[in-house]
């Protein structure tokens, strides 16, 4: 069970080997290699399979995703099924009723697909590029690092923090986006940061 | 957890209380299952509710919701009075034969040097007695009235199984079952597992509940070992890795802290984390903390941490409270002193309590930023739906921007599950439209900062400008080379202290464990703990090799398991004082007569001599706490408090409300209400098709829990004329929301006090955004109050009133 044993060479030296054991045992060797490939080939060899884990709860149940298209070659890729990884500890294969729908978490209508600006009053999100969105952002959050930042406190004691704007940071994002996250977070002075941990 | 998911199945004995794994992590309670199955473990559920764990439980005990730290005190006081303590373990391996100051007391609810008006206390004489060479006292023979076992004894004398079920409203017999139950593990021989989760945090004294289970375990010699431990459920994917990583206002990756501005400079924040050893020979871990910290600074700011600048000391934020957790945030944006919130994959709409003052606050800020993958209500606060949310946009002045991102089939990284192994996982889609990664839109945020500070100068933008930033692709880093400097590597070649001709590892080398940083800026390490995740030898999070050898469940090649690979903390104290297992077949370490070895990696010094070095290697003592001197605000025992509202008066200090130490906000304090106008004890809870609020947008579990409901009992639907699939109104001091009422045998009325007390239960996953259908949630009713000492909101126990409706008005 090592990282690089891909699971869909495995099945499909499965499929050719148990067709060529089971006719072989019985004496058909000459008709073997002409059965072996008149059997189509498994829907999901076609696929390319990466691993991932559920990103719902604290279980982590290993899962394989199947998606049509290869990322690893710069292909654009599209989610074809998701289902549990029997090679993982914990959860063997089996997925509870949450990951066994995953597939319609990422294909979800509701997936948001572009940036959008509520203005003040407004009723509704209009689209906006990223480059409108980021500078807008950077824009109000340095204006108001820029007014509000505590140098000192009352006793003179540099304290160099920013309360007026705040971070609440997730929970189920990576632990490299974590630390990327608490490295902008931080150096801005920001003190008003806080997890999912409790909720 | 202390143990792992695997783990469980070599447990004799499963407590479920405070959690529903069943319901809430399927796919870990097979483990349950394992161990019932194989080795014939029992399982006992203690619970408001009859739930799905319940429903495969070999025992079942009611419990009233916010009394648990009453029923785990009378284990102890039974397992006390019945001598079924593991005597070596307790002797050897926690403070039991510590002695306690003098001017340590308890009486009617409250220890010495209690300050109503500051609802704290002085906490000066929670302490040990030190003797003149510096360590603590103690009296092995445990004959000394002030060491800790005796006075322990005295603190649970009360909670006696009478006393049990007047305040739980557990029936004495099934109190009485559970205990004897659990003492039998106090066996070396029998292991008991303790699974919780947020039933027990999400409480005002919700670490308090922790605490009593652990105290427990310890008392029946339960942690360290095969099938033992406290094992923290946890909720979200990696909401064990976001705290690792210190995404709290008051921590630094790896569980080290950011100054208070109290600690006005370098030398006072270190020099109140020496943490000098309280017993001879003793490891007390943290006095590495100066490593870890300065390999963190130079991780953060590179050449621009010096020693001459106390190695930027002064770039880090000082705090002038305890803590700014997100219900300071939401009261700050309240009382008007927030302009703006950046919410990342968090839907504290939905999430927190008193939904009215959450959007009051949101409706303050000028500007709110949200990344998500999906469409939160937090959002869309602005926008009207209905009775649900109730607002009129064109009086709500805040900006939103709203990002999307990547969810977890289009992104790379690791997570790290609640045994604590960090897990790598590799992208398999193309994000939709212009969904972008969190890690790109963080360094896209800090680049535009970094440049508007070069370009027009402002407050401090030191901390900015040398922010350490070594990415092959600036506006994108990659997720291998964060996590390498999560690992840490070396910035100067490292030579052996011992022998300065021995090169330990060349300049520019990732480290392979933390056993290598410096506090001399030779190294740099975002998070010590990960120490040993991405090493010369590669991506261990991303190993696939499920060997396990001999079925101990520790799986050591799978992943990686922080610290150091570590499967089960505390693993000394598996075995003996000479380093024998406790239980041959429970064998995790042993010493040989040299070096401690076994299945899992040593959670002390592999060459540390037993009956020298205690097992609990970061407590200076060496050994745990069963008093934690004054390291918990409301006391080193736990006490039973009422939650802030509770159907009866505390009945062994009936004159504090709640936790005396928790914070409560000015106004806050007044949204309280009382029994006498809502009469029903109130929970929230999960459903096992639903993951709080991102399954309502995915249709097939939208199919299967389609509709918000709450959930009562045949007897509280009779006295209120409430029909099965009705619609019923329940408010709370602070709101009020509609559903269809489930009516259940689940749930069962309980005599508390002599008084019947009905309990309403709330599931959490509904809101106006998703395929599922509209819905109020829990959360208009919850109150404003955490945990006295980490501030988990009390959304499991609160008060509501209840009555029949007519459905809600749509949008
Ligand atoms: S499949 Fe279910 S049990 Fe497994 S991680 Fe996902 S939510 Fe948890």
């Amino acid at each position: 069970m090592n990282m690089e044993l891909s699971r869909r060479a495995f099945l499909r030296s499965a499929g050719a080997g148990v067709a060529g054991t089971a006719i072989g045992a019985f004496g058909f060797g000459g008709i073997e290699a002409a059965h072996a490939s008149s059997i189509r080939a498994f829907k999901l060899t076609t696929m390319v399979e990466t691993r991932n884990t559920c990103p719902y709860c604290s279980v982590a149940c290993g899962i394989i995703t199947y998606s049509k298209g290869d990322l690893r070659k710069g292909e654009k890729a599209e989610l074809v099924h998701i289902e549990g990884d029997v090679d993982h500890p914990t959860n063997r294969g089996t997925l509870c009723p949450k990951g066994a729908a995953l597939l319609d978490f990422a294909k979800a209508e509701t997936r948001l697909k572009y940036p959008m600006i509520r203005k003040p009053g407004s009723d509704k999100f209009e689209r906006v590029s990223w480059d409108q969105a980021l500078d807008r952002i950077a824009r109000l959050m340095k204006d108001d690092r820029d007014q509000n930042f505590v140098a000192k406190n009352n006793d003179g004691v540099t304290v160099n923090r920013w309360t007026t704007t705040g971070f609440l940071a997730a929970s189920a994002t990576t632990n490299e986006t974590a630390f990327v996250t608490y490295k902008v977070v931080r150096s801005a002075g920001m003190l008003v940061f806080d997890n999912q941990a409790r909720v | 957890m202390t143990n792992s998911w695997t783990d469980i199945q070599n447990t004799d004995l499963v407590v479920i209380m405070g959690g529903n794994a069943a319901e809430a992590h399927p796919c870990g309670f097979k483990w349950v299952t394992e161990a019932k199955a194989n080795r014939g473990a029992k399982l006992i559920v203690v619970d408001p509710r009859f739930t799905r764990s319940a429903s495969v439980a070999d025992f079942y005990a009611p419990i009233r919701q916010g009394t648990d730290i009453a029923f785990l005190l009378g284990v102890i006081k039974y397992c006390i009075d019945n001598d079924k303590v593991q005597w070596d373990y307790v002797k050897a391996f926690t403070n039991a034969s510590y002695l306690v100051k003098d001017g340590f007391s308890y009486s009617d609810g409250l220890f010495v040097g209690y300050d109503e008006s500051k609802r704290d206390y002085n906490r000066s004489e929670w302490d040990y007695q030190i003797g003149p060479d510096g360590y603590a006292l103690v009296d092995e023979t445990l004959q000394n009235p002030r060491c800790v076992w005796n006075l322990l004894k005295q603190h649970v004398a009360q909670y006696t199984p009478e006393m049990v079920e007047r305040i739980c409203g557990t029936p004495k017999d099934k109190f009485l079952k559970v205990a004897q139950m659990i003492s039998e593990t106090s066996s070396p021989q029998k292991a008991m597992t303790s699974m919780y989760a947020l039933g027990w945090t999400q409480h005002s004294k919700g670490s308090q509940n922790i605490r009593s289970m652990a105290m427990l375990q310890l008392i029946l010699g339960n942690i360290g070992i095969r099938g033992g431990g406290m094992n923290a459920l946890r909720g979200h994917s990696n909401i064990q890795g976001l705290t690792d990583v210190g995404l709290m206002s008051n921590l630094i990756p790896g569980y080290l802290t950011i100054p208070t501005e109290r600690e006005v400079d370098f030398q006072t924040y270190m020099g109140s984390r020496g943490f000098k050893p309280l017993r001879p020979n003793q490891m007390s871990y943290w006095q590495n903390y100066g490593k870890f910290f300065v390999s963190f600074q130079k991780a953060m700011w590179g050449s621009a941490a010096t020693k001459d600048n106390n190695w930027a000391f002064e770039y880090l934020p000082k705090l002038d409270v305890p803590a700014y957790d997100m219900l300071r945030a939401f009261e700050l944006m309240h009382e008007g002193k927030m302009n703006g919130y950046v919410c990342q994959g968090f839907n504290p709409l939905q999430s927190m309590p008193n939904k009215a003052k959450l959007i009051r606050g949101l409706s303050k800020l000028k500007y709110l930023i949200t990344m998500d993958p999906l469409e939160t209500e937090t959002s869309r606060f602005w926008e009207k739906h209905g009775e649900i949310n109730d607002v009129d946009p064109k009086s709500i002045q805040t900006e939103v921007i709203q990002l999307p991102t990547t969810c977890f089939a289009e992104d790379e990284g690791a997570l790290v599950n609640s045994g604590r192994w960090l897990q790598w996982h590799w992208p398999g889609a193309t994000p939709p439209g212009e969904a972008k990664h969190d890690t790109w839109i963080m360094a896209q945020i800090h680049l535009r900062l970094k440049a508007l500070y070069a370009k027009e100068g402002g407050a401090f933008p030191d901390p900015i400008a040398n922010l350490h930033w070594p990415y092959k692709d600036q506006g994108e880093p990659h997720p291998v080379e964060i996590a390498k400097e999560l690992n840490g590597y070396v910035l100067e070649t490292v030579y052996d202290p011992a022998d300065p001709t021995k090169v330990v590892l060349e300049k520019g080398k990732q480290v392979a464990g933390f056993g290598v940083l410096r506090d001399d800026g030779t190294t740099a390490c975002g998070c010590w703990i990960y120490s040993g995740c991405y090493t010369e030898a590669g991506n261990m999070m991303a190993r696939r090799d499920n060997t396990d050898r001999d079925n101990t469940g520790a799986h050591p090649n799978w992943a990686f398991s922080w610290p150091a690979n570590r499967r089960i903390l505390y693993n000394r104290a598996s075995a003996d004082l000479d380093g024998k297992a406790w239980d041959p077949s429970r064998k995790l370490i042993e010493w040989d007569g040299t070096r401690w070895s076994g299945y899992d990696v040593p959670d002390i010094a592999p060459t540390a001599k037993p009956r020298e070095v205690g097992p609990f290697i970061m407590n200076p003592e060496g050994v745990s706490r069963l008093f934690t001197r004054g390291m918990m605000r409301e006391g080193p025992f736990p006490v039973h408090y009422e939650p802030f509202e509770a159907p009866i008066a505390n009945v062994i200090a009936p004159k504090i409300r709640g936790n005396p130490v928790a914070r409560v906000f000015k106004n806050d304090m007044t949204q309280f209400g009382d029994a006498t106008e809502f009469p029903y004890a109130a929970t929230s809870y999960r459903l096992t098709e639903h993951f709080h609020f991102w399954t309502k947008h995915v249709w097939v579990n939208a199919v299967l829990q389609p509709e918000f409901f709450v959930e009562i009992s045949e007897e509280l639907a009779r006295e209120k004329s409430i029909q099965p699939g009705g619609w019923v109104r329940v408010w709370s001091k602070r709101g009020s929301i509609k559903a269809k009422a489930v009516v259940t045998k689940r749930i069962r009325p309980l005599i508390c006090d002599g008084k019947p007390v009905h309990v309403v239960g709330i599931p959490l996953h509904w809101g106006f955004t998703g395929a599922a259908k509209e819905g109020f949630g829990p959360n208009a009713l919850t109150p404003f109050v955490g945990d006295a000492n980490i501030e988990t909101p009390e959304f499991k126990a609160f008060l509501v009133n209840i009555e029949p409706t007519t459905p809600p008005a749509v949008a």
